[in-house]
């Protein structure tokens, strides 16, 4: 019975993992860029669904869809000022302002509210606690574990099912092309980044109700781990980021349920380095020849 | 360029101001310390306090304790002399603390110096104290390094709480004596001196009443999924969870842990008393939940009643932890001036050390040979997310 609840554990865990990690991925896959300003982006989720939840009272359906709103806006705003300008400077570059957006979002927030952590308010969702066989799932987490589902299905419906998806795809393939094409490969970045931002802040709000306390560097260990989720499924590829997500969150599970719970993080990035070692294409990704 | 001006015209304003506050000091200690030479008529201390900074409010607390025993032990005087506090803001860091302390010692010429609330500002005043053989008594700092390094006794310094590991021991007798655990699960944050401090201690002392450790787990600071872990916890089936960390982590355990069914009883130590574990954990969360703490206004012994109405009356509000130990700070120390005779800082150190007994708001008052305080420590429940009274334990 354990088990079984050690692996609910888990893939809550990872389902909030999978989430960032989806904006990871996709934005990796359009523009190469790893943005590692995304965690933070996360983390301006949470702000906005407990000020959305706390000071206007919402419930926690438009909470998140406020939050995930802003989040697409504040996406779409980083890329215009931070990272269009440098789309034909070398990678290293663009990677290196990352990192810089990143410090800049924590450090503003910091600024602005102060360091000091914030807790979710207990009663956004009813608690019910469900008994089967021993094992004891919250209907929270239930609850959370399907807005992710859903939203993901959601994803893939983009991505598959309408013209905006299609042009992503087309300019994840080959930008130039694309653009020969007719499709507005600037608009079709923007999208991608609003799309990617707005799971983080979904994933914000779902993390602060889950675990309560938020604060403005929470963003920084599950932006990585969900960096690592997505390198695990395959860097650039969507389904991988999930798959990568929900494995990388039952791995952690099982690490602690094994009795070694401080070693949960590192595990995590014992993974990242494995899987750049043997499998450097991720478990979905197709081993490609590098354009000359 | 402009950036640089206005530097140069803070500093240049900053160094003014600092001889300003020196000269001030300086003419203050003159006519008072004149005064004491001639007529003999007071008895400085020094307190070296966090006055403004990050720990204020501990700092603040302490100082307002402090005041009201001086205030009291003042209508009727020692021998005929009053005590005097010489107050010093160590703004919550270390080398001001060390600084102050100096100044205290060196122009003040206090007879003993009562130290920050905070650990690390009172390590930072031990040598001070030391190398000018004055005596250094700390309010509320439990680390255990203050009075005895490595073996080594501080001989000037001297302290008015328990230290950390002392909670872990009535914790373990509270859990065995009271609840009747047979069996414990101890959660530590590996992080944290502190903690692990208390968990060794409550391991002991568990064991040693023919209880028996069914799990060791363990966290580090920041820490935000316990989930897995608090499963591992479950599954080992004890009937008590030690949980001694701090306010943060505690108040997302207890939430994750009631959310996944454990309705054990929780207990921690003083890391837990702040009103942010109520508002991350929420009231339920905190039923059947305990913390050892210094004392609780609460309490109905009249000696605490006394010293709650007489702080009530004077500052308005419910004397916390760090205001009770700075009164009871205060009564130590003129005790220790009353018995020594000549108020010298040699004698008043003897006196410190031969204390017995001594009755104050947080209990009786014994030392070991670390100096360190031998009394009993107050167990609080959480009911409806309030801390209450439960029961006291004599070590």
């Amino acid at each position: 019975m354990e088990l079984i609840q050690q692996l609910v554990n888990g893939i809550s865990l990872g389902s909030i993992y999978a989430l960032i990690a989806l904006g990871y991925t996709m934005v990796y896959g359009i523009v190469k860029l790893i943005n590692f300003a995304h965690g933070d982006v996360f983390m301006v989720g949470s702000f906005v669904g407990f000020y959305a939840i706390t000071v206007m009272d919402l419930s926690f359906i438009p909470a998140l869809l406020i939050s995930m709103a802003t989040c697409a806006i504040f996406g779409v705003l980083i890329e215009r000022i931070a990272y269009k300008p440098l789309r034909n400077a070398t990678r290293i570059a663009a990677l290196i302002t990352a990192i810089g957006v990143s410090l800049l979002i924590e450090n503003g927030l910091i600024y602005i509210r102060g360091a000091q952590p914030e807790a979710y308010p207990n009663n956004v969702l009813p608690m019910d606690k469900l008994d089967i066989f021993g094992v004891s799932i919250s209907s929270q987490s239930i609850l959370i574990l399907s807005v992710s589902i859903i939203l993901m299905i959601i994803l893939q419906f983009v991505v598959h099912k309408t013209k905006i998806g299609k042009a992503m795809r087309a300019v994840s393939f080959d930008s130039e092309a694309a653009k020969l094409m007719g499709i507005n490969v600037n608009n079709t970045i923007s999208a991608t980044f609003a799309i990617g931002s707005a799971l983080a802040g979904a994933a914000g709000v779902i993390f602060g109700i889950y675990y309560i306390k938020i604060e403005p560097l929470m963003g920084v260990l599950p932006g990585l781990k969900a960096f690592v989720a997505a390198v695990l499924g395959g860097i650039g590829i969507i389904p991988g980021a999930m798959v990568g997500g929900l494995l990388l969150g039952v791995i952690e599970a099982l690490v602690s349920a094994a009795g070694y719970s401080l070693w949960r993080d590192g595990v995590a990035f014992v993974v990242l380095i494995l899987i750049l070692i043997f499998l450097p294409q991720g478990l979905f990704g197709k081993n490609k020849r590098e354009k000359v | 360029m402009k950036k640089k001006k206005l530097a140069g015209v803070f500093l240049s304003l900053s160094l003014v101001a600092g001889t300003l506050a020196g000269c001030s000091g300086d003419s203050k200690t003159s006519s008072s310390g004149g005064g004491s030479s001639k007529s003999g008529d007071t008895i400085k201390i020094g307190a070296n306090l966090e006055l403004s900074g990050g720990t204020a409010s501990f700092g603040q607390s302490a100082a307002d304790g402090l005041k009201l025993a001086i205030d009291e032990i003042n209508k009727e005087g020692i021998d005929g002399k009053k005590l005097e506090i010489v107050k010093v803001d160590n703004k919550s860091d270390a080398a001001e603390a060390t600084s102050g302390s100096i100044k205290l010692v060196s122009q003040d010429k206090v007879v003993a110096v009562v130290g920050s609330a905070t650990s690390t500002n009172t390590l930072a005043q031990v040598q001070v104290a030391q190398d000018n053989k004055v005596p250094l008594l700390t309010p509320t700092a439990t680390n255990p390094d203050i009075t005895n390094k490595a073996g080594k006794l501080n001989d000037y310094v001297f302290r008015t709480c328990f230290i950390d590991p002392f909670q872990g021991t009535v914790a373990a007798n509270f859990a065995s004596d009271e609840i009747g655990a047979k069996t414990a699960a101890i959660y530590v944050d590996s992080a944290s001196d502190y903690s692990k401090g208390l968990a060794a201690a409550f391991k002991e002392a568990f064991t040693a009443k023919g209880g028996k450790i069914v799990a060791e787990e363990a966290y580090v600071t920041k820490d935000t999924d316990f989930r897995s872990t608090l499963t591992r916890i479950k599954s080992a089936k004890p009937e008590f969870v030690f949980l001694p960390g701090y306010y943060e982590e505690v108040g997302l355990i207890l939430k994750q842990a009631r959310e996944d069914g454990i309705d054990l009883p929780f207990m921690g130590g003083d890391g837990w008393d702040s009103p942010k574990v109520v508002e991350i954990a929420g009231a339920e969360a905190l039923k059947n939940t305990y913390i050892t703490n210094h004392y609780s206004p609460e309490d109905e012994d009249a000696k605490i009643q006394d010293f709650v109405a007489a702080f009530k009356k004077e500052y308005d509000k419910t004397p916390d932890a760090f205001a009770a130990l700075g009164y009871d700070t205060g009564y130590y120390l003129a005790d220790a001036i009353k018995r020594s005779g000549d108020a010298s800082p040699e004698k008043i150190r003897q006196a410190l050390e031969d204390v017995k007994d001594l009755q104050l708001v947080s209990g009786t008052l014994n030392l070991d040979e670390n100096h360190d305080p031998i009394k009993s420590a107050t167990i609080l429940e959480y009911v409806d997310g309030k801390q209450t009274f439960k029961t006291k334990i004599n070590p």
